[in-house]
């Protein structure tokens, strides 16, 4: 098993009488890749920075390779920042041989222009990035150091489909050189797609953590059946039992059942009269997970 | 991968260049700083190229323990209508003495009046004027001689115009370009490189001396072709004190930054420091004859320690420690501004 790069023991931060993370432990391995996921104001940007020493917990300790964070955790340690600005009338270039001159250490700009594919707008000035391309120089800004861990706080946000899914070919590609990823995002998929492990926060606090798939397998069985509301509300169920024991989930025009037998589950829903023509069965993602622990529609 | 030993002044340097490039390239900001005050010297130098006004500025040395009033009804000279009358104080001693016969001979005083004689400069028409009226009432008065051409608004009014352009773009272009640097993030995102906040705070500084030094010789270099004003000191002891001036502002500049994070109430911040600064530090008009109050709030501010310096040296041809207290009030103010702002910086 590979060593702890960074471990967080009993976090716990507050802003004035509001207490956002109320009490978050978490182990990163190194080479593995930890979703952090939850609601808005769960608490995971403040956690993601009080990890990154940019906000100073109230109480708890963070090791870095066994050490509290200070300068050798900012030498390598690398951040994608929710929000960030870029340095004005510089270009491209100009702003990663910025970043570049702070670390001791220092991958090639040559190296992150190919990685990131930044070649086309490699002289233009930051201002004239679209949101894409914007990402891609932040992520490579994060990278200028090469660093060991990498934090990504909601990398994606803001992108469309297309510029999402090669920003994860980019993320693979730096699991693939050995980093450490801790990533926050809204995004289901994203995490499903990228994450060796999830956890999911609620309140301040870490609500389940482990890899996807052994997560769903712990918290589901089987498959989820979605139906319109209106076939199941006009169903003619033999006894009130019948309808109950489906533990039907309303979602605005559809209602969604979770079942680990499929075939009974369906026959019920025939014997009732509702029409099958009109049903999708699916199986079961982080995102039914993430709603059935936190009862919240991920929201953007 | 290149590896390198973790430095210091290469961080500095990296922020430092980066910063450079930043103001090189807003171009709008670069042409107010050197248009503005260009045009304002030009404009001065012609809106004031007629006539003087027909007003007579005499000074007075009083004696320990004088006032004007109580020399009035000793002389009736003290009395003659159509005269600004300066009081200087302590007027025995050779310190104040000179400073008034350096006065009197760029004609900034047509006369220089004492109880025991009075000094004319012989190039000086207005001083002519007054010597007869003088004489009239008192023709026994030792008569004393300066010499010296007389000194022109525009010849006075540049060293307060590179100060005031000095102190814009100390105080807007680091305070408020910090706050903006924080506002958007790009603080935040440095804090969490291992450039350290006070390796930030020198590039920034660094950065700004030396533009403003770039600048500030241009717009001279540029004025003094097109208009020919006096420089009588060492362009040496000129530059110590711009130097220090602009290190103080800049200072100022951080200190007011060090946490805000509202542009709008920087701005606001700024404006209600560089407002008093522009009309009580004497860029446009001397507060000589001023209420002592108003003299007094002045001396606080560090813009009036940089034109009486940089004045001093212009126009009487001052030295370094003529201008001492000058520049030792702006060493202080420097050292109070940059501790404070390096204390209470905050990269959020």
């Amino acid at each position: 098993m590979s060593a702890i790069i960074l471990r967080a023991e009993h976090l716990k931060k507050s802003f004035g009488t509001v207490q956002a993370v109320r009490d978050v432990s978490l182990e990163l391995r190194e080479g593995s890749c930890l979703g952090l996921l939850g609601p808005n104001g769960a608490g995971k940007t403040t956690t993601i920075e009080m990890l990154e020493g940019i906000l100073r917990p109230d109480s708890g300790a963070i090791l870095f390779r066994g050490d509290p964070l200070g300068q050798l955790s900012r030498e390598r340690c690398g951040i994608q920042f929710q929000h960030t600005a870029l340095p004005d009338y510089l270009t491209v270039r100009e702003v990663l041989q910025l970043f570049s001159r702070l670390y001791p250490a220092s991958e090639s700009i040559e190296e992150l222009v190919q990685l990131c594919s930044l070649s086309e707008f490699l002289d233009r000035d930051t201002h004239q990035l679209s949101g894409g391309q914007r990402q891609r120089v932040l992520l490579a800004v994060a990278l200028v150091n090469r660093p060991e861990l990498l934090f990504l706080d909601e990398p994606t946000t803001g992108l469309d489909p297309q510029a999402r899914r090669n920003f994860w070919n980019l993320i693979r590609k730096i699991k693939q050189r050995g980093a450490t990823v801790l990533l926050t995002t809204h995004y289901m998929e994203e995490a499903y797609e990228l994450c060796d492990e999830v956890a999911i926060m609620d309140r301040g606090v870490v609500i389940a953590h482990g890899a996807p798939d052994a997560l769903l397998k712990q918290h589901f069985q089987g498959v989820a059946i979605q139906m319109p509301r209106e076939d199941f509300e006009s169903a003619r169920w033999k006894t009130e039992q019948d309808r109950a024991a489906l533990q039907p989930f309303a979602m605005d025009d559809h209602v969604e059942i979770q079942t680990g037998n499929l075939d009974e589950t369906l026959r019920t829903l025939l014997d009732a009269g509702t029409s099958l023509s009109r049903i999708r069965i699916r199986e079961q993602t982080l995102e039914d997970l993430f709603i059935a622990l936190t009862g919240k529609e991920i929201r953007t | 991968m290149s590896t390198r030993a973790p430095s210091a002044l290469s961080r500095i340097a990296a922020v430092f260049f980066a910063r450079n490039r930043e103001y090189l390239r807003d171009r709008s900001a670069m042409a107010w700083n050197f248009l503005f005050p260009v045009l304002v010297v030009v404009g001065f130098a012609y809106a004031f190229s007629g006539n003087p006004q027909p007003i007579f500025k005499v000074g007075v040395l009083l004696p320990s323990g004088a006032t004007l009033e109580s020399l009035r009804p000793q002389d009736s000279f003290l009395s003659t209508p159509q005269v600004e009358w300066v009081a200087i104080a302590d007027g025995g001693s050779s310190a104040a003495r000179e400073s008034a016969l350096g006065k009197l001979s760029h004609h900034a005083y047509d006369l220089l009046w004492s109880p025991s004689r009075y000094w004319v400069n012989e190039s000086s028409p207005k001083g002519q004027v007054l010597e007869r009226l003088l004489r009239s009432e008192s023709p026994a008065i030792p008569r004393e001689t300066v010499q010296g051409r007389a000194v022109r608004y525009v010849d006075w009014l540049i060293s307060g115009l590179l100060a005031m352009n000095m102190m814009f773009s100390a105080l807007f272009g680091v305070g408020y370009n910090i706050v903006r640097y924080r506002k958007t993030g790009v603080l935040k995102r440095l804090k969490a490189t291992p450039l350290r906040a006070w390796e930030f705070l020198v590039a920034q500084v660094g950065s700004r001396i030396i533009l403003l030094s770039v600048v500030s010789s241009i717009v001279y270099g540029g004025t003094h072709a097109l208009v020919h004003f006096q420089m009588r000191g060492s362009y040496l002891d000129l530059i110590v004190v711009l130097l220090l001036g602009a290190t103080c502002l800049v200072s100022l500049g951080l200190l007011v930054a060090s946490r805000i994070s509202s542009e709008e109430f920087a701005g606001g911040l700024l404006n209600l420091l560089s407002w008093p600064m522009i009309f009580l530090s004497g860029v446009w008009f001397s507060l000589e004859g001023a209420h002592p109050i108003v003299q007094a709030a002045a001396k606080v501010l560090p813009l009036t320690h940089v034109i009486d310096a940089a004045r001093a040296i212009m126009i009487d041809g001052a030295t370094l420690s003529q201008v001492f207290p000058q520049i030792g009030a702006l060493a202080a103010m420097t050292a109070a501004f940059l501790a404070l702002g390096a204390w209470s910086f905050r990269w959020e």
